[in-house]
């Protein structure tokens, strides 16, 4: 039952997607394209990102029942796919360990990466360090303040950290230098891109590496309870643990897909990261997809208490799923995240990642509307050790 | 034949090469836009390429996106640009051409975009983040417009999609002579000039190059494999310190040359 088989060849989904980049970027993602096509189907290429997966990351990830939430939500069951368990604290390693075995294949030994709120930097440090290649990072001045121990973690790793003041010094300008520093390398550089944006191959990429994290949800939970859940919930910036846990579930049409996008401190005021809810479609960092912008189509900054999911765009097919009706996007305000990172880390003694912890807000909201008979899972894509000083910082500041 | 056609004919039966200036729209305010085209006409633009704004320029260096912080912090806006440049078209007489990222051309609307630039004199585009193989987006509309799509071509360009991109255009290739953004340079590739003669003999419509470009020993270092040169970054820092007589000898570079003086 393959009906789902996008993106097509030229890398859209829809009028979504494709490969907007400048010509002088034009050679490597076509080949880094073919390469990974190739590396697809070869099953030693597979059997190395298996050994890793198990060996180094700790995978597979378990599956858990968290009874406590579920009895707070008072509705449906819910479940917790413990992304956060994996080496380096979450999902950014499943496809951090990909690219760069990819990478590695392609004869390309400098690593130049991107990151929001480190996890993704740090994922990239580590594995650069595991396969001893060079690594850059570039990450926005006001994220290296939010999150200055992920910092000094990849410093450790032996990265080299960036820093990045243009424009609104986040996500999206760590993106734009990164880009424009691969421009200038692009002959011995892989740029090792963290979530399911850019240019074709990366969404569909980054997607197929994630998609461990949907595959073993699957097959956990038919374990557990012989069926498919009733509705699988995760957080999305650029979409990454979201569309690794939907893309295996995308033809299981009973099984309804929930995206939770950052809604800052309300998708009404300015100051929100919900380009689902609030953007239209545009091109942005190699492609077609929702886009916060003004009327004018200049890109607008995002806000988010939560550094990783503080990002103007989402992913080509995020924004194809919701063109079609498949998965619905929602929103989640820094305040609600808040209160479900404290909840979790009461009920469950898990404390989530601030990104994930809109994932767990709107889960909660919507277990209570559901039968006690059905369940969710959640994809509680890291852990909030990151985000203790700074949800210190903000109580501290409300109270 | 276009406009951007007649100027590069005429200047092949002259043998002179080309000298592109850009400009940011908006940068110094957009109410001296078409006095500063009419200036460039002055010190000898061949065509006038005009930038718009944009909030994340990725193929820009420093100079460019500092004069597109300045002119989006003026309020400077696609619309605004087309309606000064349709002024300005009843005093300049240069082709101008229009460089902008994908986005706010897809913010306007294709269809109106088209219509509108056309309208308003402009003779041709350059859109960086769109390579051949999504130009489909745009490219019909403007062909119909008679709107040249200016394509560009790399030192990553492959010689087969150099021929293919270059078989597509109708105004000229613009070759980018750096691994890189935008910005002055102090040397270039040493497989540059290798890189340009292969370029200029695949290609059947003027090769211009661009990128790096900042004084006048370039130029004519350049000129020798291409028919011209594109200067950004320097010319847009000679506007923002305001040194026009630098501007104009830097402009001056192809005149001595020229068999029609």
């Amino acid at each position: 039952m393959n009906t789902y088989t996008l993106p097509n060849e030229k890398g859209h989904f829809g009028i979504f997607g494709g490969r907007f980049v400048p010509e002088t970027l034009m050679k490597a993602v076509i080949e880094l394209g073919e390469a990974y096509d190739d590396a697809k189907k070869d099953p030693s290429f597979q059997a190395e990102i298996q050994r890793l997966l198990k060996d180094y990351v700790g995978r597979e990830t378990p599956l858990y029942f968290a009874e406590n939430l579920t009895k707070y939500a008072g509705g449906a069951r819910i479940f917790l796919k413990r992304e956060d368990l994996n080496h380096t604290g979450a999902h950014k390693i499943n496809n951090a360990i990909g690219q760069a075995l990819l990478a590695v294949r392609m004869g390309k030994r400098k690593i130049v990466a991107e990151t929001g709120a480190g996890q993704h930097g740090v994922a990239t440090a580590t594995v650069c360090a595991l396969l001893n290649l060079d690594c850059i990072i570039f990450m926005g001045e006001e994220d290296i303040k939010r999150q200055a121990l992920n910092v000094f973690r990849m410093e450790l790793l032996g990265a080299k950290v960036v820093s990045v003041t243009s424009g609104s010094a986040t996500l999206k300008d760590a993106v734009n230098e990164a880009l424009r520093y691969w421009v200038a390398n692009v002959d011995d550089t892989h740029y090792l891109l963290g979530s399911v944006m850019g240019p074709h191959p990366f969404p569909q990429m980054v997607r197929d590496f994630q998609s461990v994290i949907g595959k073993e949800t699957k097959e956990q939970f038919h374990k557990l309870e012989g069926k498919l859940p009733d509705a699988v919930v995760a957080c999305i910036g650029g979409g990454s643990n979201a569309m690794g846990m939907f893309h295996p579930f995308i033809e299981n049409e009973e099984v309804k897909l929930y995206g939770v996008e950052a809604a800052g401190r309300g998708v009404d005021t300015e100051y929100h990261a919900a380009s689902l809810t609030k953007g239209k479609p545009g091109v942005l960092h190699g492609s077609l997809m929702y886009l916060l912008q003004d009327q004018n189509g200049q890109i607008q900054e995002a806000h988010s208490i939560s550094a990783g999911l503080d990002y103007p765009g989402v992913g080509p097919e995020h924004s194809y799923l919701k063109e079609i009706g498949r998965a619905n996007y929602q929103s989640i305000t820094d305040k609600e995240a808040l209160d479900a990172f404290q909840l979790l880390s009461k009920m469950e003694g898990i404390i989530p990642a601030l990104e994930s912890s809109h994932a767990v807000a709107f889960a909660v909201k919507l277990a209570a509307e559901m039968k006690t008979t059905e369940s969710i899972v959640i994809c509680l894509s890291g852990r909030g050790d990151k985000d203790v000083d700074a949800v210190k910082n903000r109580l501290e500041g409300e109270n | 034949m276009n406009r951007l056609e007649q100027t590069f004919t005429i200047l092949k039966e002259d043998q002179r090469k080309a000298f592109v200036p850009y400009l940011m729209a908006g940068d110094g305010g957009l109410d001296c836009l078409a006095d500063r085209l009419v200036l460039l006409e002055k010190y000898g633009a061949t065509a006038i390429e005009v930038g718009v704004p944009f909030s994340d320029p990725v193929a820009d260096g420093p100079t460019i996106q500092q004069a597109g912080i300045r002119a989006l912090e003026k309020g400077t806006t696609l619309r605004g640009i087309i309606a000064e440049i349709e002024k300005a078209r009843k005093v300049v007489t240069a082709p101008i051409i229009l460089m902008t990222y994908l986005n706010p051309i897809y913010c306007y609307g294709i269809s109106e975009f088209v219509r509108d630039i056309s309208n308003a004199g402009v003779d041709a585009c350059i859109i960086p983040d769109l390579p051949v193989e999504e130009e489909d987006l745009i490219a019909p509309q403007l062909e119909e417009a008679q709107v040249e799509l200016i394509r560009l071509v790399t030192l990553t360009t492959p010689i087969e999609r150099i021929k293919t991109i270059a078989s597509k255009g109708k105004g000229f290739l613009y070759t980018v002579t750096i691994k890189g953004i935008t910005g002055t340079r102090n040397e270039f590739d040493s497989e540059l000039h290798q890189f340009l003669k292969q370029v200029k003999e695949v290609s059947t419509i003027p090769v211009l190059a661009g990128f790096g470009v900042s004084n006048e020993q370039q130029a004519l270092e350049l000129t020798t494999n291409c028919d011209g040169v594109i200067v950004g970054s320097k010319i847009v820092e000679l506007f923002d310190k305001n040194e026009l007589a630098e501007m104009e000898k830097l402009m001056s570079v192809f005149k001595q040359e020229s068999k029609i003086l």
